[in-house]
């Protein structure tokens, strides 16, 4: 259902690869012990979209991440990427999908005894055969598209939070995957930060012909970069399409997120019964 | 109860089953010779000053009380012997377990802690690279490595500290000091079951510091209980596998 209305979305439509959604979930469902987090969830993907997974806090939009990427299992439903499911794979399989993908995590989430440097070039150490040089090359490379050029001899404790969420950036792209995870880019940074962070998502995503899902609860910032937005709230898809549509949508829930307002379905208080808040 | 009796067995078996997978994933190559070379450093080389302090005094007080002791009996030029055997058997890997769980395990505990915490254990798993052969496996085989030549440095040290007191202060014979050590002291019975101890005791140490740091909450208060069990948990262990292994060995 949700995927259908994404196929009709005129983003969709001017996609020209929009035949064929890089990532598909269907019926995705997960529970964390007697809490049913997500509750059938579908979601299509575009190849070479950015597109934004928004909602409350701890309503599950990590979570929809982790299950994409496979570091968690599903309790039902699936996950497919470019036709392949993610859900089953044993290890080897998805380390080798992995390799394919990027991550930004939360805080960035640098290897605090590297230097920048050794950061970025990690994951080609390990996935690929290159010489020195060529991974000099490659990582002043990224380094530099972030706006980071010079800064490989700084130890992660000398950089800012902006600065360390650009060069996790620069890490999650470093082996030209398709597929960029961002979640919460832009949490606990600084006005200018979070413009520099927005503007390096979206232009990476274009120059380098990406795939980005965004996590995030930032409504202002989404507006300007997203193609593509789903708002969960209660485990379900509340609302979707581009944030500037959904500002005028009338499903109380996205109208209390969108909005900010206090009062509204989704819930304030704590709920011990299902373990949310309620 | 039951719980409390099962909850020891379950973590020993997690335990197993976690070296099993440390060990099943071991490929032999420069990247990992490179870790295992650089956490030797960081765990090993930076846990030499308290050794070699610790060697000393011990090496000091073990050579006093056993003067006073072998004094009442006339026997105080076998002061050497005596101190030798109880080094290089029981006393060298001993201490030296102990210390390196106290200075390195609760540092590889703490580290492996805190990565988790910061979600670094996690962008790893992401990026494909498996934090068990990245993180846990060359601070285990550094560990390994390490502990052996700790202690070596611990009896030397100890043997020097014993050799300032029984000939410096006590006015002992040196001829007599070292001829004791040399023609008493077998390399086989006295020096390689210490080396052997030294190896199980490395490998017990890095493993429970890894485990616990592992198996970790992602929380400040989860880093202080990975450490705290680290220390605790390790140190019995060394103690029990020391009685196993005299047994064994004499």
């Amino acid at each position: 259902m949700a995927a259908s209305k994404l196929e009709e979305h005129p983003f969709m439509q001017a996609t020209e690869s929009s035949a064929e959604a890089l990532i598909k979930v269907r019926g995705l469902t997960f529970r964390r012990g007697q809490r049913r987090v997500l509750n059938h969830v579908d979601m299509d993907i575009p190849r070479g979209s950015v597109v934004a997974i928004m909602g409350p806090s701890g309503v599950g939009k990590t979570t929809i991440l982790k299950l994409i990427a496979g570091q968690l299992q599903p309790d039902a439903g699936s996950v497919t990427i470019n036709g392949k499911a993610v859900t089953g794979l044993n290890r080897r399989e998805l380390f080798a999908l992995r390799e394919d993908m990027g991550f930004l995590l939360q805080n960035g989430a640098l290897f605090t005894d590297l230097t920048v440097f050794e950061n970025v070039a990690t994951p080609l150490r390990e996935h690929r055969r290159m010489k020195e040089e060529e991974i000099a090359v490659r990582v002043e490379e990224k380094l530099h598209a972030v706006g980071l050029s010079g800064t490989g001899e700084l130890m992660p404790d000398a950089l800012s939070g902006g600065m360390a969420r650009r060069v996790a950036l620069a890490r999650a792209v470093v082996l030209n995957p398709s597929i960029v995870m961002f979640d919460e880019p832009m949490a606990g940074l600084d006005p200018i930060a979070v413009s520099t962070i927005n503007q390096l998502i979206r232009q990476t995503n274009d120059d380098l012909g990406l795939t980005s899902i965004v996590v995030t609860h930032d409504v202002e910032q989404m507006s300007r970069l997203v193609d593509y937005c789903y708002i969960i709230a209660d485990g379900r898809i509340a609302g979707q399409g581009h944030p500037d549509e959904l500002r005028g949508s009338d499903n109380p829930a996205v109208k209390q997120f969108m909005n900010g307002h206090v009062d509204g379905p989704i819930p304030f208080h704590y709920d011990q019964a299902s373990g949310a808040a309620s | 109860m039951k719980e409390a009796m099962l909850s020891p067995i379950t973590e020993a078996g997690r335990c197993a089953l976690f070296l099993l997978r440390m060990l099943a994933g071991l490929r032999p190559g420069p990247a990992l010779l490179r870790n295992v070379l650089q956490q030797t450093f960081l765990i090993g080389a930076r846990s030499l000053v308290i050794i070699m302090v610790c060697g000393f005094f011990v090496g000091m007080v073990l050579a006093l009380q056993s003067i006073n002791a072998l004094q009442q009996f006339g026997a105080s030029d076998q002061v050497s012997l005596l101190v030798g055997k109880s080094l290089f058997r029981e006393l060298g890997p001993v201490l030296t377990a102990l210390l390196f769980a106290g200075r390195a395990g609760t540092s590889i505990a703490a580290e492996i802690g805190l990565m988790k915490a910061t979600s670094q254990i996690d962008a790893m798993e992401l990026m494909a690279i498996d934090p068990v052969q990245r993180i846990a496996l060359p601070r285990f085989l550094a560990g390994l490595l390490s502990v052996p030549l700790l202690t070596a440095m611990f009896n030397a040290l100890a043997i020097l500290g014993a050799v300032v007191f029984s000939i410096g202060v006590m006015g002992l014979d040196a001829g007599v000091f070292w001829s004791k050590l040399q023609n008493g002291v077998y390399f086989q019975q006295d020096f390689m079951s210490g080396v052997w101890k030294s190896l199980v005791f490395g490998g017990i140490v890095s493993l429970v510091a890894v485990w616990y740091g592992f198996s970790s909450k992602p929380t400040g208060a989860g880093v202080g209980t990975a450490t705290t069990n680290t220390v605790v948990v390790s140190s019995v262990l060394v103690l029990i596998f020391d009685f196993i292994l005299t047994s064994f060995m004499t």
